[in-house]
C-alpha cells in the first residue's frame, strides 16, 4: 500500500510542502530573522482592511450561493434520474470554461455599455447605466458563479441520502410538506450545507483574478495584497507573510468545523 | 536515414555554435511582443551586421527580478537589458549594473543629459497622456489635467492607473505646477488632489490592455493611458483621441548587467543601438518616440509621423519629463508604498 502511495506523497512534498516551507521560512529569514514582515500585516491599516473586505466578500459569496444553491439541489434530489443528471450538468458546465473568460463574459453583461444596462435604457427601467461592475457587487456576483458549484454539490450528495422514507412518515403523521421540510428535511441535510458553505468560503478567500478583473482597482482581496507586496518590496517574505497568516485562516476554520462534522464529508463527500 | 540526419542536424548546430562563439556576440533582453519585433527589424539585426556580432535575443515582461538573481548568482547571462528607467538607477545603486564610460559610448554621449544617467541611455520613449471620447465630446474636449479634474465642466465617467507613477504628477499639474517644476514632487499636496478626484474614478486600471478595452466599449469617457494603446484602439475605429498637452514622458532605457559575459561587445553594441539612424527607424514599425532626441533631424522620420510621435520636440516640449532619479530616492520609494494606503481608503 505504502509503495503504492508513495509517489503521490513525494509529489505532494515536492510541490506543496517545500514551497510553501520555503515560502513560510522567507517571511520569518532575510539577512537574519526578523517579523518585520508580520508587524507590517499586523500593525498597517492596509492589511487589515484587505483581511475584513476579503471576509465580508466571502462571507456573502457563500450566503448567496448557499440560496441559490440549496433549491437547485433540492429539485436534483427530487425529480427523476435524467433530470437529476441534466440539472447536475447544467451546474458543472462551466467549470469547463476557464475562470479568465467567465470574468470577461461578466465584464460584457455588466459594464456600461454591457447587455444588461442596455436593455434596461431600452426598457425605460433606469434612466443612467447602473454601476453593476468595478466594484465589489460585480465581484461577488462573478464569484458566486464561479463557486456555486462547490455548493450544489455536496448538498446534493447529502440530500441523497436521505431517505425518502422519512418524508413519508412525517406527512403521515398529519404534518404540512412545510412542516416535514422544516422539521426532517432540513435538518438532516444541515451537514452538506455546512461542507458546502465550507467549500466556497475558504475557496472564496484565495480568489484572485475575478476580483483583480472586476473590482475596478478598489476591491483589493488578500490575494492581491499578496502580489502587490512582491512587487512593492522585492523580496517575497513580505508577500509570504500576508499568505501565511491567510493560510492560518483556512486551517482555523477547518478546525472550528472539523468540531461539527468530519472533514471526509467536506472534502471526499462521503 | 531519420537518425543520420539528425545527427547531421545536430553536427550542424555544434558547427555553428563554435563558429557564432569565435566571433562576438552579446544577449540582448527586452520585453517581447510587437515591441521586440519592431526593434529586431529597426535596430537589432542592423546594428548586428554593421558590428558583425551575433545578437542572441530573450524577452521578459519584467526584468528586474530576473536582474537581481542573475548577478546576485555571480554569474548573469544577460549582457544587455532593454528595462524603465527606474531599474537601471536601482540596479546602478545596488550595484547590479555596470557604470557606463561615456567616452566609448559617443552617441550616448550626444544626447542631452536628462535623457541618460551614469548607468543607462535612455531607448524609446512613451508617453501617459489624457485620452477621451470622441463621441462624448465631439468638440471642447478636455485638454489638461485641471480640466480632467473638473467634473462639473467636463461630466462623465473617468479611469486612472492604478499605481503612482505619471498619476501624482497628473494631480500636482491639475493642481497648477507647471510641467517643469514638477520634481521633487509634493507627495501631500498630490494625495489631496488625488483624493478631490477619488469619488468620480470608475475604474483604476491595472494593465495596458485593461485601459484599451475601457475606452475601446465606451466604458469610460476620459482616462489615462500610454500614447500607444490609445492609437492602436483608434485604428481600429473606435471614436477616441488623446492629447500630449501634460503628458508624462516615460522611457525605458538600455543598461548592462554587473559582470556581464561580453562587457566589450556589449559597450559596444549600446553605443550603435542609440544611433540616431536606427533610432529613428524604430517608429517607422511601432508608435514609440526614438530614445535619442536626434534622430529627428535624420530626416529617416516624416514630418507628419514625428507630430505623432511622444519624443519629437514640439510634442516633448509640452509634455513633463519623468524623473526616475526621484522614483528611485527614498521619497519616490515611499511615496510608492503610500499608494497602497490611498487606494484602500
Amino acid at each position: 500500500m505504502l509503495a503504492l502511495v508513495s509517489p503521490a506523497l513525494l509529489v505532494i512534498l515536492a510541490l506543496i510542502v517545500l514551497p510553501v516551507g520555503w515560502l513560510a521560512w522567507q517571511s520569518i529569514y532575510h539577512d537574519g530573522f526578523t517579523l518585520e514582515n508580520y508587524r507590517r500585516v499586523f500593525t498597517e491599516d492596509i492589511y487589515w482592511r484587505s483581511f475584513a473586505l476579503t471576509f465580508e466578500i466571502s462571507l456573502a459569496v457563500t450566503v448567496i450561493a448557499l440560496l441559490l444553491g440549496y433549491p437547485v439541489a433540492y429539485l436534483a434530489n427530487s425529480v427523476p434520474k435524467g433530470w437529476s443528471i441534466l440539472i447536475l450538468s447544467l451546474v458543472v458546465l462551466p467549470f469547463w470554461t476557464s475562470v479568465l473568460v467567465r470574468a470577461y463574459a461578466w465584464l460584457a453583461l455588466l459594464q456600461r455599455t454591457g447587455v444588461i444596462n442596455q436593455l434596461l435604457r431600452y426598457l425605460d427601467v433606469v434612466g443612467e447605466p447602473l454601476a453593476l461592475v468595478h466594484n465589489t457587487f460585480g465581484t461577488v456576483v462573478a464569484t458566486v458563479h464561479i463557486l456555486l458549484p462547490f455548493m450544489v454539490l455536496p448538498l446534493y450528495a447529502t440530500m441523497q441520502k436521505i431517505p425518502g422514507d422519512l418524508m413519508q412518515a412525517g406527512a403521515s403523521l398529519g404534518a404540512s410538506p412545510t412542516l416535514t421540510f422544516m422539521r426532517v428535511f432540513l435538518p438532516l441535510s444541515l451537514p452538506g450545507v455546512l461542507a458546502g458553505c465550507t467549500m466556497v468560503f475558504v475557496l472564496c478567500l484565495g480568489f484572485y483574478i475575478t476580483p483583480e478583473l472586476l473590482g475596478g482597482g478598489r476591491t483589493v482581496m488578500v490575494s492581491m495584497l499578496v502580489s502587490r507586496n512582491v512587487e512593492l518590496y522585492n523580496q517575497f517574505g513580505a508577500a509570504s507573510a500576508v499568505a501565511v497568516v491567510l493560510l492560518l485562516c483556512v486551517l482555523a476554520i477547518f478546525f472550528a468545523v472539523s468540531r461539527f462534522i468530519s472533514l471526509d464529508r467536506i472534502l471526499g463527500q462521503k | 536515414m531519420t537518425t543520420k540526419f539528425c545527427y547531421a542536424l545536430l553536427g550542424a548546430v555544434a558547427l555553428g555554435g563554435t563558429a557564432a562563439n569565435a566571433a562576438e556576440q552579446i544577449t540582448f533582453v527586452s520585453q517581447g511582443g510587437a515591441y521586440q519585433q519592431a526593434q529586431t527589424v529597426a535596430i537589432l539585426d542592423p546594428s548586428a551586421k554593421k558590428l558583425g556580432i551575433t545578437i542572441n535575443q530573450d524577452s521578459i515582461p519584467d526584468a528586474w527580478p530576473a536582474i537581481k538573481t542573475q548577478v546576485g548568482s555571480g554569474k548573469p547571462i544577460w549582457d544587455v537589458v532593454d528595462t524603465p528607467t527606474g531599474n537601471c538607477l536601482r540596479g546602478g545603486e545596488q550595484g547590479l549594473i555596470e557604470k557606463l564610460d561615456f567616452s566609448k559610448i559617443p552617441n550616448g554621449a550626444a544626447m542631452p543629459e536628462a535623457y541618460r544617467s551614469p548607468y543607462s541611455v535612455s531607448y524609446e520613449f512613451y508617453s501617459s497622456v489624457l485620452s477621451y471620447s470622441q463621441k462624448t465630446f465631439p468638440k471642447d474636449a478636455p485638454n489638461s489635467w485641471a480640466d480632467f479634474w473638473d467634473v462639473k465642466k467636463f461630466p462623465g465617467r473617468r479611469a486612472l492607473r492604478n499605481h503612482p507613477f505619471a498619476t501624482l504628477e497628473a494631480a500636482l499639474m491639475a493642481d497648477g505646477v507647471a510641467p517643469d517644476k514638477l520634481y521633487p514632487l509634493d507627495v501631500d499636496r498630490a494625495f489631496k488632489k488625488l483624493e478631490e478626484i477619488k469619488p468620480h474614478i470608475t475604474v483604476w486600471w491595472t494593465s495596458g490592455a485593461q485601459s484599451a478595452q475601457l475606452l475601446n466599449d465606451g466604458e469610460v469617457d476620459m482616462e489615462m493611458a500610454w500614447n500607444g494603446r490609445v492609437s492602436a484602439v483608434a485604428k481600429e475605429g473606435a471614436k477616441v483621441a488623446f492629447t500630449y498637452n501634460q503628458g508624462i514622458l516615460q522611457s525605458t532605457s538600455l543598461c548592462i548587467l554587473k559582470g556581464a559575459p561580453n562587457l566589450d561587445t556589449a559597450v559596444k553594441f549600446l553605443n550603435e543601438a542609440v544611433d540616431p539612424v536606427h533610432q529613428a527607424n524604430l517608429p517607422l514599425h511601432i508608435d514609440y518616440g526614438p530614445g535619442n532626441p536626434k534622430a529627428f533631424e535624420t530626416n529617416v522620420i516624416k514630418a507628419e509621423r514625428a507630430a505623432q510621435l511622444p519624443s519629437e520636440p514640439a510634442n516633448a516640449a509640452k509634455q513633463a519629463l519623468m524623473s526616475y532619479a526621484w522614483w528611485s530616492s527614498p521619497a519616490g520609494e515611499a511615496a510608492e508604498k503610500r499608494w497602497a494606503s490611498f487606494m484602500q481608503k
